[in-house]
């Protein structure tokens, strides 16, 4: 597989929200609108990019027995780091996402790709894998929320274009199920023709 | 057969080896945990350090905003801490201005959100009059319950100029007079709740005062 493969896999054909379906407690969480969706994107994908990197580095230095225990460590530490620094330095992205920055550590996307990815590919790709993965985790994260977002408060990123209550439905937990289902549906249809 | 057996084992060890990962030996465990938790904990306690100021600064500015934006113009702050009726106090900041005291911005909270705390500040002129409000900290549904935010609706400008002596702090429904957020009932009903016990604390305050007073 080439890198540039290698980088756009996370954005269609294995999106970790679309296709392999992981990760989904932050994303049906957080993504009420679509700045939220970002944010929460962005603040994983750094955590991927930095778990992949260290992951592939040390991956001959870790036991097979405790390599979970290892990175989920690995892992914990660098969403602390993102916590604390947004805390620090945006403390109003902080107050939006705040709840949710801890469930990084959960999300299985990160975990899943130092496990299946990661531990076995040298550091370049890794970090190529993890730029990519996340930026597509993001990608999708952004659309929902938008869409979300959209139908229903009539705004988008924060720019209100239908004044008034829409469906209310889709900014509650249901209509994130609702949302995610089509767009699922939406992306398959555009992968297979 | 028996030489057979331990040649493939050999040569699986082999084969691991060549891999080059380390065997899941206990000793081997052990470190390696021990190395990866020891640099994670220098890691979390050096970026802890870096931030704990910048953590400690940006809480204060967000206090501080909340003061400016409940109170109409000040130059010093007191604070104080106020008991309240339920065994717990409240923190008054009390505003002057040229040495005069022009009012009191209360932070105030209540249990009762849709899902669990909620922080207000809650700015009174010192006729007992709401001069402002704003959200500290809540929990409820985005899109319903976080309404009662002055960025999202009109909902807490209600409040302003009134005095809860002659305005009930009670949503239409419970026979107040506070217009509740549509679909967010108790939310609305929290707002009143954290509202009223800065009125009742700041009455209190009042009272203590002014009969620690009269004996002179």
């Amino acid at each position: 597989m080439n890198q540039v493969q290698n980088f756009t896999k996370g954005f269609i054909k294995e999106n970790p929200v679309f296709v392999l379906l992981l990760g989904l407690c932050p994303t049906l969480g957080v993504t009420t609108s679509a700045i939220n969706g970002l944010g929460m994107g962005l603040a994983t994908t750094f955590v991927l990019v930095m778990s992949n990197l260290v992951v592939s580095l040390i991956k001959n230095a870790i036991p097979d027995k405790i390599r979970i225990p290892s990175f989920i460590v690995i892992i914990a530490s660098f969403v602390t780091i993102v916590e604390l620094t947004m805390q620090a330095y945006t403390p109003a992205l902080f107050d939006a996402l705040g709840l949710f920055i801890p469930l990084i550590v959960v999300n299985c996307i990160v975990l899943g790709r130092a496990e299946a990815f990661a531990s076995k590919q040298t550091v370049y790709s890794s970090m190529i894998d993890g730029v990519g993965m996340g930026l597509g985790f993001a990608f999708a994260l952004t659309l929902l929320g938008g869409v979300r977002e959209l139908l229903g408060s009539g705004a988008i990123f924060g720019i209100n274009l239908i004044k008034g209550d829409l469906m209310l439905v889709f900014v509650l937990a249901p209509g994130a199920f609702i949302a995610l289902g089509y767009l699922i549906a939406l992306m398959n249809k555009v992968v297979k023709s | 057969m028996w030489a057979l057996e331990t040649d493939s084992k050999k040569d699986i060890k082999q084969q691991y080896k060549m891999a080059s990962k380390k065997e899941s030996s206990f000793i081997n465990m052990v470190i390696t945990l021990f190395l990866v938790t020891a640099v994670a904990a220098l890691a979390l306690g050096g970026v802890y350090t870096v931030t704990k100021e910048p953590i400690a600064i940006a809480k204060q500015k967000k206090l501080e905003a909340a003061i400016k934006a409940v109170l109409p113009e000040f130059d010093t702050i007191t604070t104080k801490k106020v008991a309240d009726n339920d065994d717990d106090s409240l923190t008054f900041y009390y505003a002057n201005k040229g040495g005069e005291n022009i009012g009191v911005a209360i932070k105030t909270y209540t249990n009762k959100g849709f899902s669990g705390k909620i922080e207000l500040m809650v700015g009174l002129l010192n006729d007992g009059s709401i001069s402002n409000t704003a959200v500290l900290s809540h929990k409820e549904t985005p899109g319903l319950g976080d309404k009662m935010d002055k960025k999202k609706s009109d909902f807490p400008d209600q409040f302003i100029g009134k005095s809860p002596a002659e305005f009930t702090l009670k949503v239409t429904k419970d026979g107040g007079d506070v217009d509740a957020i549509t679909a967010a009932t108790i939310s609305s009903r929290a707002f009143c709740d954290a509202v009223e016990r800065a009125y009742d604390t700041f009455e209190k305050s009042q009272d203590s005062r002014t009969k620690s007073q009269e004996p002179r």
